[in-house]
């Protein structure tokens, strides 16, 4: 095995996903971090240290975020550090939970996620505004979506997929959620419906597109010897990776993710997988987008470049289909309070592989799963591979 | 333990309730304001573009002629300082109409942007831009375009100094 | 266990203003003397790389969006902390112990001189419930916790003074200090007051600048260098973000982070088995503070031995021979670096006119800053002890 520990997951946490919620960031925070405590039968006295994951300070509207956070995620006099990386914060916080552990500097990490987009008024896509560059694309009044639409309408092109195609992850994740307690917009849509829903920016339209959310998720990571003492089923982190891109977005094919391959490479080198698709059994590829849980499964090398839209229309993607993909409903489902929605699925992982999913849980018995997510400028990729 | 669990916490609030004011708030207007230092690569490019030419580096080990430019080759990790021009035409590397504005909300007549790539740049190497004097629904990917610049006296140093790239 | 070390610094000196730059340009300069230093290709030796920093510093939401290319980091996996450049460094160490990677970047850079409303933005970090409504500059939590610090302690202002006249002048002899200056203890006491008790000169000002650190594992670091400079222990800790609810005149931060440095290091008596320290002065207050809260001094004894000159370059206990930030400048999350940056040379040797004489082990920490209570400490050695 790699590192000088091997690495449990040993509890996880999650709060409800909204477009509003009552509570404060803080609040999230302490509620989804209690819950994972409780579920692994700890306190915060067992916790020795703490990863937090939060995305742009824009959405909370404060400052240095992680800082004020600190109480909330249980870090109060602890080692408590923040990462970030867009898009990809919340798989990455629970690859740093990872490196505290696996280090030997701690038995114990707990990882939290929190996202209260809402506090960022009226609209939280203000906040996108500030993520481009000043010198070339602020000025023309750049959004998150229209350069999405770019990757999305590239991706189609090189590979002649048919917008029906992609409509499909979004009927597909929607109703997934369905059986998800915590889920946002869990529904029952057709193909129809996604192609008649308002266009955004050709060729997204609003069914193609995650909502805004508030939310956040925790984890419980434990070393070898103390997670056997706290559970009978521990889920192992058997590989982590992360990659970026060039900032010069507009210098490269958006077509393929290739970040997301190199990220999933170190990630699988670490886990000793060879053939992914065959040797993972779940897995949880970053869905703010429909076409994205595509795009993501090629990059994660579980199917060819540009095969990921057949796979789906096939079936293979549904939960109880050979490889089911977002079984948790996905951000597409459950809601996308960024570094919160990254996190969940990683929580999502660890359920199917203990087989605690209820509702959603994947027939076959699981031994193997990976979370991914992306950020930035189209340009990152975080990945996690759990094995039971 | 998911299955286990029968609540999850979370007081959800209708947008209404807020927009009334119905629930307690904390409302503030960051003040945040930056002037960043364009640089040695992108001051060139700027005050080129005052003059209505497109400005590029290009690297002495991989070749690559790099726009937007830069003073070093993020793949070769050298510094460049070979300046070329390169031509304001190109092609659509792909395209969108944008319905909605920057802050959500919706346009009537969309934005239409592309990334092209430039005449003279090496493969790949695009810019963001918008695409003009044509309807949305007949734009195609490789189409020809070339830039329509603003007036040299509205010229500021600025990507905007381009209005759009039109078809030709 | 894996061996620590730093086999590469790059540094390009600070300033209070660098108009003829871009961050990314500045940055590229930084990365590109580090490997230098450290001999290495970054397009091929390095492992993972770490950028530290917070989105309302650089203005962009998201500001690692914009990092990768001029660190040599393009494909590569790179990620941010959004901390000081020393929890950066702390985070490197555990990378390197996972036994995963073997060659760690750590990148943390200020162009503070790019905000317009820095004070502004420091007000943004505050509760935006309890706190921020209140208004006022930031900076009055400084003179807060002065107070009652130089309350509980029974340190005087004057003594606060001589750490200010010490660093500037230290600076003097710092080609890469943006702030040296020949100053008297009146000049500092007779500046306008600012934040009682701070007087202006008792505050770091702002400066632009980068440093990149290379840390390498033992044996790739043996490979590389033949001054590798060991990270013996590495600690970070946070007390409350509430303010309400903080110890007010000590900085418990510092403390808990001590002594998992310490601890890691085999460090049990620091006065006797560190030769010199580099530690957080944003204010001069906190110098004297958190000389105490390290225990390299008793409790109430720092602005004492400043005032004797223990402190001074040519003392028992050197303290900020580089400078400090009162001296370097203050670039936000760049300080816990330039702390470190200044006690590898020392330990490299490399120190030039600062340099000190048979200095084996060295401390290095910083302090977030207004409004935070987190804190980093770093122990390096010119051996593997
Ligand atoms: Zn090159």
């Amino acid at each position: 095995m790699f590192g000088k520990k091997r690495v449990a997951i040993v509890g996880a946490g999650l709060t409800l996903f909204r477009r509003n919620l009552k509570e404060t960031g803080k609040e999230l925070c302490y509620e989804a971090t209690k819950m994972a405590l409780d579920s692994a039968g700890l306190t915060l006295k067992d916790i020795d240290s703490v990863a937090f994951g939060s995305a742009p300070d824009a959405f909370d509207g404060i400052h240095m975020k992680g800082e004020n956070m600190i109480d909330s995620a249980g870090g109060w006099r602890k080692p408590f550090s923040r990462v970030f990386v867009g898009g990809g914060t919340g798989v990455f916080t629970a690859n740093a939970g990872w490196w505290h552990v696996a280090s030997g500097l701690f038995d114990t990490c707990l990882v939290v996620a929190e996202e209260k987009m809402s506090s960022c008024y009226p609209h939280p896509a203000h906040a996108f505004t500030t993520i481009f560059d000043p010198i070339m694309s602020r000025p023309l009044g750049t959004t998150l979506i229209w350069i999405f639409a770019l990757e999305m309408h590239r991706y189609m092109h090189r590979h002649g997929i048919k917008k029906e195609q992609i409509a499909l992850v979004s009927v597909k994740n929607k109703k997934n959620a369905l059986d998800h307690p915590c889920a946002q917009l869990g529904a029952n849509i057709t193909v129809e419906d996604v192609l008649n829903s308002e266009i955004m920016c050709w060729p997204v339209q609003r069914l193609d597109i995650s909502p805004t959310s508030d939310g956040a998720a925790a984890l419980v990571l434990a070393s070898e010897d103390v997670a056997k003492k706290i559970t009978d089923n521990p889920v192992w982190i058997d590989g982590v990776g992360w990659c970026i891109d060039s900032t010069y977005w507009t210098n490269r094919d958006l077509y393929y993710p290739d970040y997301v391959e190199y990220a999933a490479r170190m990630a699988y080198r670490m886990a000793g997988i060879k053939n992914p698709p065959k040797e993972i059994d779940v897995a949880e590829p970053y869905d703010p987008f429909d076409y994205k849980e595509l795009h993501h499964m090629e990059g994660l090398l579980l199917c060819k470049k540009g095969e990921a839209p057949k796979l789906t229309e096939e079936g293979v993607t549904q939960r109880d289909g050979d490889l089911p993909i977002n079984p948790s409903g996905g951000l597409l489902g459950v809601g996308n309070p960024i570094a919160a929605a990254g996190l969940m699925k990683v929580c999502e992982i660890f359920w199917q592989l203990r087989g605690e999913a209820g509702k959603r849980q994947v027939p076959g018995d699981p031994r193997t799963g990976v979370a991914q997510a992306w950020g930035d400028l189209m340009q990152y990729g975080s990945v996690i591979v759990l094995r039971r | 333990m998911s299955a286990k669990i029968k609540k999850y916490a979370g007081h959800p609030l209708k947008s209404a309730e807020i927009r009334e004011g119905k629930v307690p708030t904390a409302r503030w207007r960051p003040k945040a304001k930056y002037m960043w230092s364009a640089g040695v690569a992108m001051s060139r490019f700027l005050n080129e573009l005052k003059n209505g030419r497109i400005i590029a580096t290009r690297c002495n080990k991989c070749g690559r002629i790099m726009v937007p430019p830069r003073v070093f080759c993020e793949q070769c990790f050298k510094p460049t300082d070979n300046w070329t021009y390169v031509k304001d035409t190109g092609t659509i590397n792909t395209y969108s109409a944008s319905f909605i504005a920057g802050d959500a909300s919706r346009i009537k007549e969309p934005i239409i942007v592309a990334i092209i790539d430039l005449d003279g740049a090496s493969p790949g190497m695009g810019i963001q831009h918008k695409i003009g004097e044509i309807n949305w629904k007949e734009v195609k990917f490789d189409m020809k375009v070339k830039a329509v610049w603003k007036p040299p006296e509205e010229r500021k140093g600025a990507i905007t100094d381009i209005k759009y790239f039109k078809p030709v | 266990m894996e061996d620590v070390a730093i086999v590469g610094v790059g540094c390009t000196g600070f300033r209070p203003i660098t108009p003829e730059f871009s961050y990314k340009e500045i940055m590229f300069e930084a990365a590109t003397r580090a490997y230098a230093d450290a001999n290495v290709n970054p397009r091929k030796d390095i492992d993972a790389f770490i950028t530290c920093g917070e989105d309302y510093w650089d203005g962009h939401s998201i500001f690692d969006e914009f990092v990768p290319d001029q660190l040599g980091a393009v494909l590569k996996p790179l990620f941010t902390v959004s901390a000081d450049g020393l929890i950066g460094l702390a985070t490197a160490y555990m990378l390197i112990r996972t036994g995963q990677f073997n060659t760690v970047m750590v990148e943390a850079h200020s162009k503070a001189s790019d905000i317009l409303t820095f004070t502004d933005i420091v007000a943004f970090g505050l509760d935006p419930i309890f706190n921020r409504p209140l208004g006022g500059h930031p900076y009055y939590i400084a003179g807060l916790e002065m107070t009652r610090f130089l309350h509980e302690t029974g340190t005087t202002k004057e003594q606060c003074a001589h750490v200010v006249v010490k660093n500037r002048k230290n600076a003097l002899a710092n080609a890469c200090a943006a702030y040296g200056a020949d100053l008297t203890l009146e000049d500092v006491l007779q500046s306008e007051p600012m934040f009682y008790p701070l007087n202006r000169l008792d505050t770091s000002p702002l400066a632009d600048g980068c440093i990149v650190l290379v840390l390498a594992s033992n044996h790739v670091a043996k490979k590389l260098t033949d001054t590798p400079v060991w990270v013996r222990g590495v600690g970070w800790n946070s007390d409350t973000s509430w303010l309400e609810s903080r110890e007010w005149g000590r900085a418990i931060y510092a403390e808990l982070a001590a002594n998992m440095a310490y601890k890691m290091a085999g460090i049990k008596n620091p006065p006797k088995e560190i030769q010199f320290a580099e530690v957080d002065d944003l204010f001069s207050y906190k110098e004297l503070q958190h000389l105490e809260a390290l225990k390299l001094c008793g409790r109430g004894e720092a602005g004492k031995l400043t005032e004797e000159g223990i402190t001074q370059r040519d003392g028992q206990m050197p303290v900020n021979v580089s400078g400090g930030a009162l001296g370097m400048g203050y670039a936000p999350e760049v300080l816990g670096l330039q702390r470190v940056l200044e006690a590898a040379l020392q330990l490299r040797g490399q120190a030039g006119r600062r340099q000190l004489c048979d200095v084996e082990t060295g401390l290095a920490q910083s302090w977030r800053g207004i409004p935070t209570a987190t804190g980093a400490v770093a122990v390096l050695s010119r051996e593997v002890k």
